[in-house]
């Protein structure tokens, strides 16, 4: 029964200890509070068994133990639970790529497959500016348009799907409902994750200004390009020093258009106003397509966003496989 | 509860590291593929998809 109790507290002991043994009562019991870091607490009765001679084995059930056995337990509850919050963490930032993939694997093949049949999610969206007030309203979740970048490698195309709710983002890069659509003058605004349910806008702060941005349509491929100072990019790239040379590719980035519009900022999540027709110039009337994609940053945290705003440089109507000079391989 | 686990292994102790191992894996697994997909849109919302602000 004593031995029970021993080998309750540490199974290192079990082997170690002869049943009835006292010396390893003592051990244990000064080596946990040693742990808790209460040392008075867990010597004081470790001090008092010491002495007693082995026939009184059987009261070793004694308030101290319990207590003993109460700390104990919630210890290793305490380590469990962090180490659950830690394989959360593990889930959060990996595995739940995994299912964001496989959703927006599905995502793809049904506007594929809708291509194919000739339907197009998009249509009837394009008559949304008409007098007449027109809207079809695209189902929230539904892929309408793919989406490539170049500078992130040939592999990299996501099909955007409507809407930017939790599970709409979980999907794939998700199209605020209430913009623009692709090609459509005013501001194709969109959403992705940084990390962790797929992660498409994880590298979004690798983009500089002129950089290609390729939106397929079921009719069209929309080319538009990062905004900022082209010419002040390809000074900085001259800069040797890296430290310099990022500042002068973020000031690039940073250097607004003729219509007052920048290539990249960095803004407040209530920063709301970065996705209007013309960003950041609420209530103005706009004169051109524009593309502006927002993300969580910096990396790991939602506490701002980095927003990027691209302007409509061509458009090419699609035909059959072929795809734009932009990508890899292509001949539009 | 480790303890109680440990001593409720059968075989040697070779044996019982590769069943804790097992354990352990499981354990992970059904943490990773079923407990945590289902309670994460339960947890309180993120500030980030707050009405009025830019998502993500």
């Amino acid at each position: 029964m004593s031995n029970e109790v021993r080998s309750g507290w540490d199974f290192s002991a079990e082997a170690a200890v002869p049943p009835g043994g006292v010396g390893g009562v003592v051990g244990v019991a000064g080596s946990d509070g040693g742990s808790v870091g209460s040392g008075s607490d867990g010597s004081a009765p470790a001090g008092s068994i010491g002495p007693q001679p082995a026939g009184s084995g059987g009261r070793r059930h004694s308030t101290g133990d319990l207590v003993r056995a109460g700390i104990r337990g919630l210890g290793q509850t305490l380590i469990t639970l962090g180490l659950v919050l830690l394989l959360f963490v593990v889930y959060e930032v990996w595995v739940s790529n995994i299912f964001a993939h496989q959703r927006q694997d599905k995502v793809r093949q049904q506007l594929t497959q809708a291509w194919q049949k000739g339907q197009d999610p998009l249509h009837g969206e394009d008559r949304l500016n008409l007098p007449s007030g027109k809207q079809v309203v695209i189902p929230a979740g539904t892929g309408f348009a793919n989406l490539y970048i170049p500078r992130f490698g040939k592999d990299y195309a996501w099909t955007v799907v409507q809407g930017t709710n939790d599970a709409d983002l979980e999907r794939g890069p998700g199209h605020y409902s209430n913009t623009a659509v692709p090609g459509q003058i005013g501001n194709f605004a969109l959403a992705g994750h940084r990390v962790g349910k797929g992660e498409p806008f994880l590298n979004l702060d690798q983009l500089v200004p002129g950089d290609a941005v390729v939106v397929q349509t079921a009719g069209n491929w929309y080319v538009y390009r990062i905004l900022g100072s082209t010419t002040q990019y390809a000074a900085a790239l001259k800069i040797s020093d890296a430290k310099r040379r990022a500042a002068a590719v973020a000031a690039a980035l940073a250097a607004p258009d003729a219509e007052g519009v920048v290539g990249r900022e960095v803004v407040s999540p209530n920063a709301v106003s970065v996705i209007d027709p013309v960003p950041n110039h609420a209530g103005a009337t706009p004169s051109r397509a524009l593309l502006t994609m927002t993300t969580c940053h910096p990396k790991y945290t939602a506490d701002q966003r980095m927003v990027l705003h691209a302007a409509l440089a061509r458009s090419v109507a699609v035909k059959g496989n072929a795809t734009p000079k932009e990508l890899p391989g292509g001949t539009l | 509860m480790y303890v109680w686990i440990w001593r409720h292994l059968p075989g040697g102790t070779a044996l019982r590291m590769l069943q804790v191992l097992l354990l352990v894996a499981a354990v992970s697994a059904l943490l990773l593929f079923v407990v945590f997909p289902w309670i994460e849109p339960k947890l309180p919302p993120n500030p980030v998809t707050g009405p009025g602000t830019v998502g993500q």
